[in-house]
């Protein structure tokens, strides 16, 4: 990988790269998220899109409610056993490669709801990369999540096809 | 023509003498204890007649180990002005016995009670006579035990985790 400014090849300059590292930079800085919402970490995980912290900075701000075009899921707030099934069936429907943002103390492990119907950690049925405790956590430490996300697209990546 | 709770409770007791059972009075709140089996004409008593038309809330407790009978069904009316003063609340309160506890349902005096029956039957397993449509309505649709009851361990998952395999089977054909 380098660049090349031979007048030979084309003058401008060009670079050389594999599809691999090409198309993971392009992932990492355009994570399209889908904000799965269900308690008030969601109003923080709204603060962080909005101006003030402002994740568009890092290429994720396309926060749409729809798995399809997504590939970040960021999910935040209370999981009960009920919406787990609903959860669970979204992050299904999105294409890979998908990364997975556990915000806040009850994703990360059920927080204060220690009864029969929360689910004490959504990594019981979810594959989870990144977890922020909290309750709720700051915008940074979610800002932070989606920096570790994008350095484990670039350290790990993900195949082309 | 002033309303108040005193005037609410005596003509209430004057039309139904044998079902109410007790009367308490704590902190400005006024508590009826009724009989069970006379509950929707006691309701609609108050709705028609002496007009509470807002069913606050309808709620249930269960007093396991603690009195017998098991269960109270407890209802809160209100009643609007005119002036603020005639503002009135009251409690009416039923007791259920253990094992199919049974109470005839006041859907049809307030739509309201629909939903907070559906709720009291999904918590506690009360089931309401005459209810239009008695299914849970917080708790998965196969769920099996009522987890309000207080012989429910609140740590139990199990039956979640069944209805969550359940559910996941089921969008996943």
């Amino acid at each position: 990988m380098g660049v090349n400014a031979d007048p030979l090849l084309g003058g401008e300059g060009f670079l050389t790269t594999t599809i691999e590292a090409f198309a993971n930079w392009g992932r990492k800085n355009s994570l399209w998220p889908m904000p799965f919402g269900t308690a008030c970490c969601a109003i923080e995980m709204m603060g962080v899109f909005a101006s003030r912290y402002d994740l568009s900075r890092f290429g994720a701000e396309v926060a749409r409610f729809s798995p399809r075009q997504a590939d970040l899921m960021i999910v935040s707030g209370t999981i009960t056993y009920k919406m787990a099934s609903v959860c669970r069936r979204i992050y299904d429907q999105m294409p890979e490669p998908k990364w997975v943002i556990a915000m806040g103390s009850c994703t990360c492990g059920g927080g204060p709801f220690d009864s029969y119907a929360v689910v004490q950690g959504i990594d019981e049925f979810l594959p989870v990369d990144v977890y922020v405790g909290g309750c709720p956590p700051r915008p940074e430490a979610l800002i932070d999540a989606v920096m570790k996300i994008q350095k484990k697209i670039e350290m790990k990546g993900a195949p082309v096809v | 023509m002033s309303f108040d709770v005193e005037q609410a409770v005596n003509l209430l007791k004057n039309e139904f003498p044998q079902d109410i059972i007790n009367i308490k009075e704590y902190r400005n709140e006024t508590t009826i204890l009724v009989g069970k089996d006379k509950i929707r004409e006691i309701c609609s008593y108050l709705k028609y007649t002496l007009e509470f038309t807002f069913l606050a809330d309808l709620t249930a407790v269960d007093y396991l180990e603690v009195k017998s009978p098991r269960y109270e069904v407890v209802y809160h009316v209100h009643r609007f002005g005119p002036e603020c003063e005639e503002n009135v609340r009251i409690r009416l309160k039923a007791e259920l016995t253990d094992g199919d506890p049974l109470i005839n349902s006041v859907v049809s005096v307030w739509s309201t009670a629909d939903w907070l029956e559906r709720e009291v039957y999904d918590m506690f397993g009360i089931k309401f006579n005459g209810h239009p449509d008695l299914r849970r309505i917080l708790m998965p649709e196969d769920y099996g035990p009522h987890p309000l009851k207080k012989d429910f361990d609140v740590r139990n998952r199990e039956a979640s985790k069944e209805s969550f395999e359940k559910a996941l089977d089921d969008g996943a054909e």
